[in-house]
């Protein structure tokens, strides 16, 4: 990831911040500046909990190009306790069955290879809750 | 605005074109259109594509196959909408005619992809997902049908092999159809036994990387009626939206604009699922050929595996889907898949499909998705 994407991204990278619809009450990730409800552009930077359960997972054999030292990896769809879909890859899975509807939440781990360009991209990945 | 016919089509052999280049794919689909058509005249060239940037280094593409091709000056654009690249570029060429901005026009779709390793491609490939909240993490397109799929069986109780008839329905057109790059059938044990490539999808749930490229010459409805081939009509050519990424959506496994794009293509038309007489998927994995089936009005909710074991997609069924071997069996070089969907319709509503005929078939229906369902294409062609 380049270095101003990277930046620009922090936010949402490490706090799962998205946004809230000021007119609507619609909570969104990722953050958007018009309402996809109700298509007005009212919306401040909202932080979800980081909460959820697992939609849909499933594991990538053949990384893409710049995620190689991670394969293979387990990935999925989680619904966030307020209700948006976030696709993200999951953490500390090993030994675990996954399942869909199992509780995870929220973690901070290294996103993709280091080597590509030379730091450390850091962002959020779900394991399975650790503490019900 | 005017009909709009389709008077001439051509395309290469899908394969690993190892010793040829985007350009020379591209010259060889548009020569043999033109010779088809038995025109020489190009008023402007469309070249629908999704990844020479990435794949091949060259954008600015159009006019390199309009200048590789001999046509320049004409107005040559590149048109772009992921894997539904090469119906966009039908599309464009369909509205420019229409209009009445140009009387012939070529659309074409090209793709070249085994330049690349694996992992440059499946990279590339991600672009058509968010570059920010989708492939940045690492999550590969295949990936994403996946989890689309596992989603699905869980929700209707379906098992993997129930997928199996969609692949097996491929191959066994794709045998058919000599310009198709895998023509062996398969048998439903094959598909169980196919190594996974994200789990639950296998090797044989999937479409696989080649080159190849396709083209249709378009010309106002009364022009192609003094063509030398038998004509095609358009009858409707629609384009809708849904967001990029995946988890943006209310259900994502309802594809709503897939399901939009087939409404307002019916509504053009004037006709309705049970008025067609084949239907070119975009069968890129077998659970896109479920929900697109699902979405388009031909199954319902839930329904779309029965309507396979069923055999209701095979060519003698009632609908029959992938009629020359879809994405699975013909091949998908992405951007050009489209036009290859659309070639084959006309081969079919022409009566020219050789073994893989589907007999008496007068309305056919193409589509082609971009991204996980997020831009669709969907054309109807009538004789």
């Amino acid at each position: 990831m380049e270095l101003p994407r990277y930046h620009r991204m922090r936010r949402a990278l490490y706090h799962l911040e998205g946004s809230a619809c000021a007119a609507c009450g619609g909570r969104f990730f990722p953050p958007r500046s018009v309402c996809p409800s109700c298509r007005k552009g009212d919306l401040a930077p909202y932080r979800f909990s980081g909460r959820g359960t697992l939609y849909s997972y499933t594991r990538v054999g053949q990384a893409p190009r710049g995620f190689a030292s991670l394969a293979p990896y387990d990935v999925g769809m989680v619904r966030l306790e307020e209700g948006p879909l976030v696709t993200a890859q999951l953490s500390d899975t090993e030994g675990v069955d996954l399942a869909i509807g199992m509780p995870v939440e929220m973690v901070t781990r290294t996103l993709r290879d280091a080597a590509e360009h030379g730091y450390i991209v850091y962002g959020y990945k779900f394991r399975p809750l650790l503490r019900p | 605005m005017r009909d709009v016919g389709i008077i001439g089509i051509g395309q290469t052999p899908v394969a690993e074109h190892w010793g040829r280049s985007i350009r020379d794919l591209a010259v060889e689909a548009v020569q043999a259109a033109r010779q088809d058509a038995g025109v020489e005249r190009v008023d402007a060239i469309y070249v629908g594509n999704m990844l020479s940037g990435e794949l091949a280094g060259q954008e600015n593409l159009a006019t390199l196959v309009a200048d590789a091709a001999g046509l320049l000056p004409v107005e040559a654009l590149k048109v772009e909408a992921a894997c539904a690249s090469g119906g966009a570029a039908l599309r464009a060429a369909c509205l420019a005619v229409a209009s009445g901005a140009h009387d012939y026009v070529l659309a074409v779709g090209v793709e070249k992809m085994t330049d690349l390793l694996t992992d440059g491609v499946t990279a590339a490939l991600a672009t058509a997902a968010d570059a920010d909240y989708e492939a940045g993490h690492g999550i590969s397109f295949v990936a994403l049908n996946a989890m689309l799929m596992r989603r699905y069986m869980h929700e209707h109780k379906a098992r993997h092999e129930d997928f199996a008839p969609f692949s097996v329905n491929s191959h066994r057109n794709a045998a058919r159809n000599p310009r198709a790059m895998y023509r062996h059938e398969i048998t439903p044990e094959d598909f169980m036994a196919s190594p996974i490539v994200s789990d639950p999808i296998n090797i044989l749930d999937s479409a696989g990387i080649c080159d190849g490229a396709a083209a249709l010459l378009v010309a106002p409805a009364s022009e192609a009626r003094r063509g030398r081939r038998p004509p095609v009509r358009i009858a409707a050519s629609t384009c809708a939206t849904d967001t990029v990424g995946l988890a943006e959506r209310k259900d994502p496994l309802v594809w709503q604009s897939v399901a939009d794009s087939a409404r307002l293509a019916y509504a053009q038309a004037k006709m309705a699922p049970k008025d067609i007489d084949l239907f070119e998927v975009h069968d890129a994995f077998t659970i896109v050929s479920v929900l697109s089936l699902e979405a388009c009005g031909f199954a319902d909710r839930g329904s779309a595996l029965k309507l396979a074991a069923e055999g209701r997609i095979a060519r003698e069924g009632d609908i029959p889907i992938c009629t020359l071997g879809g994405l699975k069996g013909r091949g998908h070089p992405v951007g050009a898949s489209g036009a290859y969907q659309l070639v084959e319709t006309v081969l079919q509503l022409r009566g020219e499909a050789g073994e893989a005929q589907v007999k008496g078939a007068r309305v056919g229906m193409a589509q082609s998705v971009g991204g996980s369902g997020s831009v669709a294409i969907t054309h109807i062609l009538t004789v």
